[in-house]
Formats: C-alpha cells, sequence, structure tokens
C-alpha cells in the first residue's frame, strides 16, 4: 500500500440542464494508494456515482486532473474494472459467456482458465452454464463480479452493488468482496449510501457532501480485520459518520438511557 | 470457496420443505383435465358441423355456401389434378421472395440508420414518408413498370414486408438498454464489435416481431397481387372460382391461404423461441 494507484486533483464536473449549469463536483482532491479498500459515502444526489464513472472513464468532460497508474483518464480502460448497481449481465449469454465478455474472441485455453477461475472465486461453479434470468439477485452481481474481475483489473470500481439486494444476501456480498479483494490484491472504491458498508469494508470512508458535491471529510477506519460490526470502536465509527450526516437530536432511538 | 458455494444453494432453495407440497400437488394435478390446445378447437369444430348440416338440410344454398365435405372434395379434385401444387407452389414462391427483399432490404436499411445518427436523420424522414402511403397505391406504377409478370407481384411484396422489419428493428435498435451499451465501452469494444456483440443481440427480439407481422402482410399482398392480374397461383385460382361460380374453390383456396400463413408463421415463431427462449421469454 505504497504507490498511489489513482490519483485525483482539482476535479470539477459540471452538468448542463436545459440552460443551467448544474456543478455536480467541485473541486475533488482524492488519493488512493496501490491495493487501497476505499469507500466512497454520500446521500443521493451528492455526485458520488459521477465521481466513480468518471475514474472508470465513462465520463470525460472534466475539469483539473484524474491519473489512474501514472497516466491520465481519458476513457475506460481494462485496467479498471467495473461493477453496477444492476448486474448488467448480457440476458443472451450463459454465465460463463457474460464473465468471458472482456477477454475478447480469444478461445485460447488460458482464457476460459482465467474465466472458470474467477466464476470458482464468486462462488458460482456448477451455475457456468445458467442465464442470467435464472439467476438470483445476489449470485447475478457474483457473475458481474467475475466479469470485471475476468481482467485482472488493477481497480475494481463499485458503484452501490449491493443496493438493490436484501439485507441478508448483502451482508454475505460484504464479505465475499472482502475475500476477493484479499485474493486479488486489487485497489477497490466503493461508492454507497450504506454507513454500514462503508465501514465494514473501507481502509478509509470519504464522506461527500452534496451540492455541489465536495469531500467533506476523510475517517480513516483503523480497525482490525475481520471487522466485528458490533464492537465498541465499530459503533463509534459509525455514529460518527451518521452525525455527519444528521444533527445528534434527529437520531431516533440515541442513546436514550 | 466451498462454503461459499453451499451458501449460494442454500439461498437458491430457501423455502423447500415438506408443507409446501401437499399444496403443490393440489394446484398441478386436478382431476379432470382438458387440453388447453382442445378448448380452443370447440368452437371452430362446432361451426363445421353446424355447418355440414345446414347445408345438409337444404337450409344453406348449397351453390353459394358449400358444405364442408364439398369444399374438401374440391380439394382433392383440384389436388389429383396436379393443378392445386402448381398455384401452391407459384403463390409459396412469391411470398418467400417477396418476404426475403423486403427483410433483407429492411434489415441493411434500419441497421444504418440505428447505428449511424447521421444517416438515420437523412433518411429515416422519407421512409416514414413512404410509409404513409397506402401500399395498394403502388401497384398500377409498378404494373406499368413491370408489366404483370413475377417481378411486380414480388416488388409488391416485398414494399409489404420492408416495413414493419424496418420500423421494429430500428425501434429495437434505438431502445437497446444503454446501461448494456456502457458494459461494451468499459470492456472497450470498437464500434462494430458493439453493434455485433451488443446491439444486435439486445434488439433481436423486436426484429423478430416485425420479421413475423411483415410475413402477415406478405401473405396479404400476395393475395392482392394474385387477384389483380395472375394466371396461376392461390389468389387467381380464387378469381377463377368467382368466374366460374364455383363458391367452394374459393373457400378451398381461403383454407389453403390461412393453413399456409400459418405454417410459415410457425417457422419463424419456433425458430425465434429457439433462439430466445434462454432469455426467459418466449413469443
Amino acid at each position: 500500500m505504497s504507490r498511489a494507484a489513482l490519483d485525483i486533483q482539482g476535479l470539477t464536473k459540471t452538468f448542463k440542464v436545459n440552460d443551467d449549469t448544474v456543478t455536480a463536483l467541485q473541486d475533488i482532491s482524492l488519493t488512493v494508494s496501490q491495493g487501497e479498500f476505499v469507500s466512497i459515502i454520500g446521500s443521493s444526489g451528492c455526485g458520488k456515482s459521477t465521481l466513480l464513472r468518471i475514474i472508470a472513464g465513462l465520463e470525460t468532460d472534466y475539469e483539473g486532473t484524474a491519473v489512474f497508474g501514472g497516466t491520465p483518464i481519458h476513457g475506460p480502460g481494462l485496467e479498471r474494472g467495473v461493477v453496477f448497481q444492476e448486474h448488467r449481465l448480457f440476458p443472451w449469454l450463459t454465465v460463463r459467456q457474460n464473465v468471458a465478455f472482456g477477454l475478447g474472441n480469444s478461445t485460447s485455453a488460458n482464457v476460459w482458465e482465467s474465466v472458470d477461475e474467477h466464476i470458482q472465486l464468486v462462488g458460482l461453479n456448477g451455475f457456468e452454464n445458467a442465464y442470467p434470468y435464472q439467476l438470483s439477485g445476489g449470485m447475478a452481481q457474483r457473475a458481474s463480479i467475475a466479469r470485471a474481475l475476468a481482467n485482472r483489473p488493477q481497480a475494481l470500481l463499485f458503484d452501490e452493488p449491493f443496493g438493490a439486494l436484501d439485507a441478508l444476501t448483502k451482508i454475505q456480498m460484504q464479505q465475499e468482496v472482502l475475500r476477493i479483494w484479499q485474493a486479488e490484491k486489487a485497489t477497490m472504491v466503493l461508492v454507497t449510501h450504506d454507513i454500514d458498508e462503508a465501514v465494514f469494508l473501507g481502509d478509509r470512508v470519504i464522506i461527500m457532501s452534496s451540492r455541489p458535491g465536495t469531500i467533506k471529510k476523510i475517517i480513516p477506519v483503523d480497525l482490525p480485520r475481520p471487522r466485528d460490526r458490533g464492537s465498541y470502536e465499530f459503533t463509534q465509527l459509525r455514529s460518527a459518520i451518521y452525525a455527519e450526516f444528521f444533527r445528534q437530536e434527529d437520531k431516533p432511538f440515541a442513546y436514550a438511557i | 470457496m466451498g462454503t461459499s458455494h453451499e451458501q449460494t444453494e442454500e439461498l437458491l432453495i430457501p423455502f423447500e420443505n415438506a408443507e409446501t407440497e401437499p399444496v403443490r400437488e393440489r394446484i398441478s394435478s386436478p382431476k379432470f383435465r382438458i387440453p388447453r390446445q382442445c378448448v380452443g378447437l370447440a368452437l371452430p369444430v362446432l361451426f363445421v358441423i353446424m355447418w355440414e348440416l345446414l347445408s345438409r338440410g337444404g337450409i344453406l344454398a348449397a351453390n353459394w355456401f358449400p358444405a364442408p365435405f364439398t369444399i374438401a372434395d374440391t380439394l382433392l379434385e383440384l389436388l389429383r389434378g396436379g393443378e392445386l401444387a402448381r398455384h401452391i407452389a407459384y403463390t409459396l414462391t412469391r411470398v418467400m421472395a417477396g418476404f426475403l427483399i423486403g427483410a433483407l432490404t429492411a434489415t441493411l436499411l434500419a441497421g444504418v440508420t440505428g447505428s449511424t445518427p447521421l444517416v438515420r436523420q437523412l433518411l429515416d424522414p422519407s421512409i416514414q414518408a413512404l410509409r404513409s402511403i397506402p401500399s395498394m397505391a403502388w401497384v398500377p406504377l409498378f404494373l406499368l413498370w413491370m408489366g404483370i409478370h413475377e417481378s411486380s407481384k414480388i416488388a409488391l411484396i416485398s414494399v409489404g414486408v420492408f416495413f414493419p422489419v424496418y420500423l421494429n428493428l430500428l425501434s429495437g435498435i434505438l431502445t437497446v438498454d444503454r446501461k448494456l451499451v456502457e458494459v461494451g465501452q468499459i470492456f472497450k469494444l470498437d464500434k462494430l464489435q458493439l453493434v455485433r456483440r451488443v446491439i444486435l443481440p439486445a434488439a433481436f427480439p423486436s426484429y423478430l416481431v416485425g420479421l413475423r407481422s411483415g410475413l402477415g402482410l406478405g401473405w396479404m399482398f400476395v393475395v392482392a397481387a394474385e387477384i389483380m392480374g395472375a394466371s396461376r397461383g392461390l389468389g387467381f385460382l380464387m378469381i377463377d372460382g368467382q368466374m366460374t361460380g364455383r363458391a367452394s374453390v374459393i373457400i378451398a383456396s381461403i383454407v389453403l391461404f390461412a393453413l399456409f400463413g400459418k405454417i410459415t408463421d410457425m417457422v419463424i415463431e419456433l425458430a425465434g423461441n429457439r433462439l430466445l427462449g434462454h432469455r426467459g421469454l418466449v413469443l
């Protein structure tokens, strides 16, 4: 965790809505080390997804600099894998074909080796030939993670990946992501609106405020892994982040001793 | 890894227990079960029987309303003479040729207008304008240009097939989920790969709908073309029946049109379902 994988300086992004200009992101500066796990949290509309789309190369019209692995970001790149909120699997391809999608047309043995290895990594062995409509939400999201991993990217970008999953599947998937992170040693950037998720996964939690989207605070999470969601330190951190979004007295059921 | 797989399986079948079993059985095995297809057949069968009885009883005039058995006789008679097979072959060839030309042109044009905004802005308004011409209005012009031979008939059928295929494929291409296109971009597909690997497969269901309605129109237009001027074909057979006052020949032709229209539609439907079944979609 030494060299910077991602370096963003003075990033500003504006959108034209009819004749108005809306500032989605203002003067964002952020450095992510190689192999680091960073959570970005903010309420909806704070521009956190826009930030991720810029890192992914899907939005190219911005001011400031965004550099990944030493080269400025001007478009998508295979070294940056993306997992979206929806699984976005191709309905006409099997799980195996979906995972192989980014590997081009080559049918060499090591391509399928990598595909099968990653299907196994996300725990979908046995479902290689299933079509997306046959999968549950959690399984589809696993397949989409395997697809992003198959190219062996240096960084994996998650855009609220578990927002549409039920609470139990979500917790299970968070543990899976940690396991994958430790196995692949990739840099992880996770955008979420779930405080618990941000603290459980991140080495650092970046808190964003809305309109315009700016970085409000960066909170390091110095808790040993595996983290215990029920521990005192974990709860303390969660409350501290909670307090950044809501005033103390708004908190329902807060420490009414 | 082993554990996560087990967990997945648990999630897949969360409510598998003994209590749900009897309920499922009760729903799926009632004592008297009429196959769904047979329910739909009841009315036509009843209709044919009534018709046969009324016709034999002399209540319906036999020359205007020939009994179903008389029609079947007429069909057999035409078939024995070898005449019918020739008429059918002519009509089928015209429909197929017109369908192929119309569908192919539509596919190419919609592919181009769908993938290049500039070409779409240039061509699409003109194509939409041509669409508003009632297709039958082309008949005199086609006859003048190409004479009364095969080409004018095939041209008319192609025009009929063209529009539904073009419109459905174009709208299929234009409504492809942007989110899937983005996945293609993430994996750095170039424009051609994007069309081949994402846009065309995604637009395929609407394309099939277009092909099926195009074929339907093709059958409609072959009748029109053959009625207006032909010496062979099922449409000609109908006119022949009208001229010679044989209602049974006309009705026999109608039955054959229905039969072949249904068969060709089923071919596309089955092929489509084979290709779409894996998406959980069935037309």
